[in-house]
């Protein structure tokens, strides 16, 4: 079983390595680890990641100077093609600030910079990042983030609801979220953007093993045999 | 050629980076305020022959997110 999967890193970003490593632990493949500066990406990818971080020291606007970058044309191309794309945090905000999802990131409602470990109820268990888990389903993943504060007006929240595309949703609002949204999936359903950090949820020992099942599925779903 | 671009964040979006900045200017004993509201202030040094349309496609792809901002273009001289 082959799973080709490639994880971006920027200048600043901090989770390349863990989303690496959860990677590796669920496919049993390494992924392949690729520079923010290169014009392309390798060919055949079955996943595309996007790490939490600080890229670019969240100038101007958290992921708005990585959204510009010369490998983030490369992930729009895959991503309208139809491979999966997972941004996690810094890699939710790259992914709004490049226009592959809808809305934006703010400041936490609270200022505060929120680090622990929160509960999601699971929304939309349909998609490929998703179906190892149950609609209605509580996990618990961890967050780290300053600009977690998602954004968009109100028909946009509408549509997103509409169409089954809030993948997750905080059980208690930590940051001000409008509707309470963690995570979004593009219309396509190939493109999951997401505040809490599935990758630091793999292994009892640093806290819990929610976060396996979207690897789990997602290498289920796309690994060649 | 001076430009300046304005960015602020367009009304109704929440700015809890302005509230703190307003309760703390009521902490220093300013009454009368009503609201804060922090923006961003760019400064540029462009060619003088660039033209209102490329200040635009600066603004909208990079200098501003119109999801959350407005911005305005101040040309300085």
């Amino acid at each position: 079983m082959t799973f080709r999967a490639a994880v971006i890193t920027f200048p600043g970003s901090n989770c390349d390595r863990d989303m690496a490593v959860a990677i590796e632990k669920v496919s049993g493949t390494a992924a392949m680890r690729v520079w923010h500066g290169d014009a392309h990406l390798p060919e055949d990818l079955d996943f595309i990641a996007l790490p939490g971080g600080f890229s670019y020291g969240d100038y101007l606007r958290s992921g708005a100077m990585a959204a510009n970058s010369p490998i983030m044309r490369s992930v729009k191309r895959r991503a309208e093609r139809g491979v999966p794309v997972l941004g996690v945090c810094n890699g939710f905000q790259v992914l709004t600030e490049a226009g592959l999802l809808p809305g934006a990131l703010m400041r936490n409602a609270s200022q505060n910079f929120i680090c622990r470990t929160v509960a999601l109820t699971v929304e939309n268990s349909q998609s490929l990042f998703t179906a190892g888990y149950e609609n209605g389903q509580t996990i618990r993943i961890p967050v780290a983030h300053h600009d977690g504060n998602y954004f968009a007006d109100e028909d946009t929240l509408d549509r997103l609801e509409g169409e089954g595309r809030v993948a997750f949703r905080y059980a208690e609002n930590c940051n001000g979220s409008r509707r309470d949204i963690a995570g979004i999936l593009n219309a396509a359903g190939n493109v999951l953007g997401m505040m809490p950090h599935p990758e630091r949820a793999i292994d009892a020992a640093h806290g819990g093993t929610d976060g396996v099942a979207l690897f789990e599925n997602a290498v289920k779903a796309l690994a060649t045999v | 050629m001076n430009i300046r671009v304005h960015v602020s964040l367009k009304p109704g979006v929440l700015d809890p980076q302005g509230r703190a900045v307003h309760h703390a200017l009521e902490g220093l004993g300013f009454a009368g305020v009503d609201e804060v509201r922090v923006g961003r202030l760019i400064e540029l040094d462009v060619a003088d022959d660039t033209d209102d349309t490329a200040l635009t496609e600066m603004c909208e792809k990079l200098l501003a997110n119109t999801v959350i901002e407005n911005y305005r273009i101040e040309k300085v001289g």
